[in-house]
């Protein structure tokens, strides 16, 4: 789940880091509310789940309120990476003596969180890591005894800070941290994380995502975000609620098949064979006719679907449940596209009897299945 | 001869009264498989389908000699779970549930290390040794047949596409290892090359990768220098669109890394030969071996 960058700032703050004077506006009218409490030049930043805001014109400076205003009406119209922007924070403009990174993740090969600094922020870490690697330091974290103060301190000191700037900034990435195991923290960044002139370090962005798999346990401030973790549209929401992997893609072809990987290989013979897949949908183990009709549908409901592939590799999944379901969504109308199933193992000849007495094709392969898919797609298209 | 999993091994199955617990242990032991306890707490007495259930994993295997554990537990009370088999000294401990929080698996993971013990998964299809008709995990097991390639893969049901292709090229399996398809998983793609060189049995071997993370790269530059046997591969992924996770949680390409053009250049620089469709690793084994 990621969260809204003042929502984020919610939760930096109940852990007494420092964030730039400001609020959340869901109104231009608002946004000049803000600006006027905050009383100096401020920001007007679009609260959208996407990387790359500024670039696409998402963070303006005003100097008023009436500027403010009118900036917010401007960004409370856009779209960014097709998301609407529906509110706008408003922050004090600060005075930046330096631009920081800090971020904590999950380094996979050592299966342990990282904690990550640099003193030239404000560029992306990856371009940062391009450019000069030099300037990032990096420190793992001990599974057993957590992240330490001498090793927030250690860190302040690699990133080149002396005085009291070294506890100051060891107790910034302390919070962050701490925030981290509060919370099930997958990723965080604070990008920039701003040295003012007067000496004080503030989280002048925030990025903070949470594990989803760990939601269960963090019910209590879900429910005072008092909104979804994910934004989704319906045919995802749907699929969600089914427990299927679906992820919508720019292409024309529905892939269902069972298990992620398959379906992955299957996504790439389409493409292998010409064609541009629509839908990655996972039905998952084990899955029954219900369940295979429910797949079917959720995929139709995609106006970009023109062809459909089916291809289940029959494990604790039954091909003659499998066709079952098929034939279920085929009599109930269900089935407004050119269909190709591909299923073999467990039960395959008990559901290939039930394909053929219904006179629904079926393939044996792959390969075979993804160039008739690619075929029927273009006919319709 | 075979890795982790051989006809000693005899498995502790935990949430065995669970639905998926029950199910699969009728396959396991359908197959061969020596399931000798199943653990549910408060349910000590029980059997099921001729299994003894205990109320821990210490008291299940002071009761039958068991060495190795499989987890059916729901996600919240997994690593709780893996810990307890852990704890009892069970080694391999397979840990089949998906949606594990990643907290808990680096706990589960780094516990395990110290003890020297192996955790395959979470979010894995388990191991399967056909030569012992052995398998700890939940694979349809007539799909793999006894023979000389290790295979390790971080998906299911492509593996089975890939080892149901090998048995009917006539290539055989001395163990089939699914890594599971979390981005934090126990045992890891080097460790397992590393565990097939060890295997006097292994002759060769096919890696089933897929985008996300680095793995692959980093078992592609051990094959390089330390692995001389036949490699095939084929990866997962090489349409999927950056910052999507492709149903499984560790297949996501981040910005430019996890892609899939980045492991296959890797691993044909180490020598792999990679396949692009599934059916071609049993090709390029025919003609490797």
């Amino acid at each position: 789940m990621k969260l809204f960058e003042h929502e984020a700032k919610d939760i930096f703050r109940a852990f007494k880091m420092l964030t730039p004077p400001g609020g959340v506006a869901r109104t231009p009218k608002e946004a000049k509310e803000r600006a006027v409490e905050v009383g100096k030049p401020v920001v007007v930043k679009a609260m959208v789940l996407a990387g790359k805001r500024g670039k696409a014109g998402g963070v303006k400076f005003a100097d008023t309120p009436q500027e403010a205003e009118k900036m917010a009406e401007e960004i409370l119209k856009m779209r960014i990476n097709d998301l609407p922007v529906e509110a706008v924070l408003i922050e004090e403009k600060l005075d930046i003596q330096q631009e920081i990174y800090a971020g904590i993740t999950i380094d996979r090969n050592e299966r342990k969180y990282v904690v990550i600094g640099s003193a030239a922020g404000g560029m992306s870490i990856e371009e940062l890591a391009e450019e000069s690697p030099e300037k990032i330091v990096k420190m793992h974290v001990d599974p057993n005894l957590g992240f330490q103060p001498f090793e927030a301190r250690q860190m302040a000191i690699a990133m080149g800070f002396k005085g009291k700037q070294i506890n100051q900034l060891g107790s910034f990435f302390l919070k962050l941290w701490q925030i981290v195991e509060a919370y099930d923290v997958e990723l965080t960044e604070i990008n920039p994380l701003i040295l003012s002139k007067d000496g004080r370090f503030f989280a002048a962005d925030a990025r903070l995502n949470i594990d989803d798999n760990s939601l269960y346990r963090h019910k209590a401030i879900i429910e005072q975000l008092k909104r979804e973790p994910v934004e989704q549209n319906e045919r995802e929401r749907l699929a969600a609620e089914n427990d299927m992997a679906y992820v919508e893609l720019e292409g024309n072809i529905a892939c269902i098949c069972n298990g992620a990987g398959l379906t992955m290989a299957t996504l790439d013979s389409v493409v292998l064979s010409g064609g541009a897949p629509s839908t990655f949908l996972d039905l998952g183990g084990g899955a029954d006719a219900e369940r295979v009709e429910k797949g079917i549908e959720i995929a139709l409901m995609y106006p970009k679907v023109k062809a459909i592939l089916v291809n289940i590799m029959g494990g604790i999944t039954r091909c003659d449940e499998v066709a079952k379901g098929i034939l279920a969504a085929r009599n109930d109308g269900d089935i407004t596209a050119p269909m190709v199933i591909r299923m073999v193992g467990t039960n395959e000849e008990e559901g290939q009897a039930i394909l053929n007495e219904a006179g629904i094709p079926f393939l044996k392969t792959m390969e075979e299945a993804a160039s008739k898919v690619v075929e029927l797609a273009k006919e319709v298209a | 001869m075979a890795v982790l999993v051989d006809k000693d091994t005899k498995v502790i199955v935990q949430g065995i009264t669970g639905g998926q617990g029950t199910f699969h242990t009728a396959a396991m032991l359908e197959y061969g498989t020596k399931v000798v306890a199943g653990v549910t707490p408060g349910k000590s007495g029980q059997e099921v389908n001729g299994v003894p259930v205990f109320d821990s994993v210490i008291d299940a295997k002071e009761a039958t000699g068991a060495n190795a554990s499989i987890i059916f537990v729901p996600a919240p009370f997994a690593g709780d779970a893996a810990l307890e088999a852990i704890a009892a000294n069970l080694n391999p401990v397979v840990l089949i549930t998906e949606h594990v929080p990643v907290k808990d698996e680096i706990r589960v993971i780094h516990t395990a290390k110290s003890k020297g013990i192996t955790v395959i998964g979470p979010n894995t299809p388990g191991i399967i040794t056909p030569g012992a008709k052995q398998k700890v995990g939940i694979m349809p097991g007539h799909v793999f047949s006894h023979g000389e390639v290790g295979l390790m893969s971080r998906s299911g049901t492509l593996t089975y596409e890939i080892a149901a292709g090998m048995t009917n090229a006539g290539i055989g399996i001395s163990t089939a290892i699914g890594l599971g398809g979390d981005p934090c998983v126990g045992l890891t793609t080097i460790e397992a090359v590393k565990l097939f060189k060890e295997d006097k049995n292994t002759k060769a071997l096919v890696l089933v990768g897929e985008i996300g993370g680095d793995a692959e790269e980093r078992a592609a530059a051990y094959i390089k220098k330390e692995y001389d046997l036949p490699v095939v591969g084929f990866i997962a992924g090489r349409t999927a669109p950056p910052g999507k996770r492709m149903g499984h949680a560790g297949a996501i390409i981040s910005g430019s890394s996890g892609t899939a053009s980045a492991k296959i250049k890797a691993l044909s620089a180490a020598g792999v030969a990679i396949g692009s469709k599934p059916s071609d690793v049993a090709k390029l084994l025919k003609e490797a071996l």
